[in-house]
């Protein structure tokens, strides 16, 4: 079960590579976040644990609707910004970057397997991380504000996908500020692309680099 | 005495609700500052209290020790300096046009609150807590580095959340993992956060784990320290924000990311290996200066010459963490404060010549010493404090950090740095010089300063004398929270 939850954020992390229509990705993210609440909620069925379960229940909220809301509200009101037409990486040499960055992400965790071998949870972790390289590369090879915004959200909801496969969860403290945090981040995130939209009249990243040495 | 610990991040939070509730009135622009002052008060009174060991309060979630009640002083310092140079400065702001009261409203309510996420950030005894406190420095102070709301202030913002969010996303991935190993050597989950439990585990943590962690949190409180390499938004963002907030942002910010990682160096060191932590460091450190020289040698802009120095600075730092002695620890944080106050006279100098030549270029800034007498002496003090001449503090703190690295048999990192220092120091000096003395234009705009700003820079300058005279009651405190980080 875990393992299957693990590889489907991995397989959605590629479908936003693959995709270009910003709204397509948007949904996408909103699905990643829905099976990322499915982790808690299939622990805390299966070990009967009711706070687990809450926990998962929030993040449904805040990451399969209220997150991928935000962005999708400011890509519906900017015409130019539905579409990444030109990343400075194409669609071929994304994937085959992803391909290597997954092989990264299992070299990097062997450590962590290590530690505790028989753990299903813990063996699952390559994906996570590999989720979270893929993200960081997104994000510097798109020109789109709103795509960094997007790699932003998945390297939030990989994370967070790392969190629950190593640990169960972080205190709930901290899982509450973390969560508070992004869910800002990206009202400022939203908040900046709009301003900027009617500023310049686009967000293509490229053209406003005017702040250079 | 813990009421203090609490009195520390409630009364900017006092002061951020008062501003959201009334505007950007006197009196609440006032309240920051009284706040700031509350700050500064409560770290230097914490100090002889903490010295005997961590005090708590908040049900433990907050923890004070002696590198926090020295963080407390320098937040409190700048920030009290910086806040009140914003009464006048964002007065003259309104005055001329450039804000409306919305703007000044989120401006008097986002300051006190990015003091305070500052403060608990330095006081959290749990490293998760500390990490969203971190975090939330950058959502705050988004909206304050596009205040001025024109092309390149909302472009610098944009790029600041980013690259600052991106960076302490992996810091979280590292608490996360250090979370698991110390759940793995047997720590219970609920405790697995806690510093203290954590400095009591450290031994026992598993070698490669806790150093895929440690790597993680160097790369990402790194970056809001403005450590290469996801330093190339600092420049940006600290050119683009208010002149006040550019002070907060160069003077406090970049060293209360910076302390997370001082924070966190006792924990990571016995597992990772001392080694370990000290080359991450030691390279960061040195790249950081040496990107830092080279772009101030090809700057064309006043704010982001300041901003580069800052970069300097921080890379000076690291690199004084990296050495790790108690000599280094204690002369790193003496530098923290001097660079503190030199940057706020500094911002604030920048500030004033920026709103009466309505630009930031050097070349557009001549012969400012015969137009104003106070802008151009603060100007040169403060460039002589942060290439540290003597007799300022800095010169001290850079001294015993070159002394430190001889100790440690590190010469060539000295050798190294020194060139980049020096070529730091060369570019600074000769543009000041350019900008500050000849003969004034017949059409030189005339230097206004808001009456705030000027006391404020009076104040700042003596206060960078007097720390270089003597760290006086200081020095207590200072070689207590170095002998919390360093180990001999």
């Amino acid at each position: 079960m875990t393992n299957l939850l693990a590889g489907s954020l991995l397989v959605i992390a590629l479908l936003i590579v693959w995709r270009r229509e910003l709204r397509a990705i948007v949904v996408l993210l909103g699905v990643q976040g829905a099976v990322l609440a499915a982790l808690p909620i299939a622990y805390g069925a299966a070990s009967g644990e009711p706070e687990l379960i809450a926990v998962g229940a929030a993040m449904l909220v805040l990451r399969a609707w209220l997150l991928p809301a935000i962005l999708a509200r400011v890509v519906a009101a900017d015409r130019a910004a539905r579409r990444e037409t030109a990343p400075l990486v194409g669609t071929a040499g994304s994937l085959l970057a992803c391909a290597v960055l997954i092989v990264l992400a299992f070299a990097v965790s062997r450590p962590v397997i290590e530690l505790r071998p028989d753990d299903a949870a813990v063996r699952a972790v390559p994906a996570a991380v590999a989720v979270l390289l893929i993200a960081v590369f997104t994000m510097a090879a798109r020109r789109q504000a709103l795509s960094q915004a997007v790699g932003f959200l998945m390297l939030d909801n990989a994370i967070t996908a790392a969190a629950f496969l190593l640990a169960g969860g972080i205190p709930l403290i901290v899982e509450l500020g973390a969560s508070l945090d992004v869910l800002f981040a990206m009202l400022v995130l939203g908040v900046l692309a709009t301003r900027m939209r009617r500023v310049f009249g686009d967000t293509d990243l490229h053209r406003l680099q005017e702040l250079r040495d | 005495m813990d009421a203090l610990v609490l009195l520390a991040p409630l009364a900017p939070a006092a002061a951020a609700v008062l501003a959201a509730a009334t505007g950007w009135r006197r009196v609440s622009a006032l309240g920051t500052a009284v706040a700031a002052l509350a700050i500064g008060i409560s770290g230097a009174v914490l100090a002889p209290a903490v010295a005997g060991g961590p005090r708590y309060a908040l049900g433990g979630l907050l923890r004070a020790d002696s590198l926090s009640a020295m963080l407390l002083i320098v937040i409190g310092a700048v920030g009290a300096l910086a806040s009140f140079a914003g009464v006048n400065y964002l007065d003259a702001q309104i005055a001329a046009g450039r804000t409306g009261p919305r703007r000044a409203r989120l401006y008097g309510t986002l300051v006190p609150g990015f003091l305070s996420a500052m403060v608990v950030a330095v006081l959290a005894a749990n490293i998760g807590v500390m990490w969203a406190a971190v975090e939330a420095t950058t959502v705050i102070t988004a909206f304050l580095v596009g205040h001025r709301g024109q092309r390149s202030a909302l472009a610098a913002a944009w790029k600041y959340v980013v690259i600052c969010s991106v960076g302490i996303a992996l810091a979280l991935l590292g608490t996360v993992l250090l979370y698991f190993a110390a759940e793995q050597a047997g720590v219970p989950p609920g405790q697995a956060l806690d510093l203290d439990t954590l400095l009591a585990h450290a031994g026992g943590l598993d070698p490669a784990v806790t150093r895929l962690a440690a790597g993680l949190l160097l790369i990402g409180y790194g970056a809001k320290a403005g450590l290469v390499p996801f330093h190339t938004w600092l420049a940006d963002a600290h050119s683009q924000a208010p002149s006040p907030v550019s002070a907060l942002m160069s003077g406090v910010l970049l060293a209360v990311g910076f302390s997370a990682l001082l924070r966190l160096a006792p924990v990571l060191a016995p597992a990772a290996g001392a080694g370990y932590l000290r080359t991450g460091l030691l390279v960061l450190g040195l790249a950081t200066v040496a990107v830092a020289a080279l772009l101030l040698t090809v700057q064309a802009d006043l704010k982001r010459m300041l901003a580069y120095s800052s970069m300097e600075n921080m890379g000076l730092i690291a690199i004084a963490a990296s050495v790790g002695s108690r000599l280094a620890v204690a002369a790193l944080l003496l530098h923290v404060l001097a660079h503190g106050l030199g940057k706020t006279v500094l911002f604030l100098a920048a500030g004033t010549l920026q709103e009466s030549h309505e630009s930031t270029a050097i070349s557009a800034i001549r012969a400012v010493l015969a137009r104003s007498r106070l802008i151009g002496i603060s100007f040169a003090v403060g460039i002589a404090v942060v290439v540290a001449v003597p007799p300022f503090a800095m010169f001290a703190s850079e001294v015993a950090i070159a002394r430190s690295l001889a100790d440690a048999r590190l010469g060539w990192v000295l050798a190294v740095a020194g060139v980049f220092v020096l070529i730091a120091f060369a570019a600074l000096v000769s543009r000041t010089v350019g900008m500050l003395l000849g003969a004034p234009d017949a059409g030189a705009p005339a230097i206004a300063v808001p009456r705030s700003v000027a006391v404020v820079l009076v104040v700042g300058v003596l206060a960078c004398l007097a720390l270089g005279v003597t760290a006086g009651p200081l020095a207590g405190v200072i070689e207590q929270a170095a002998a919390l980080v360093g180990g001999s």
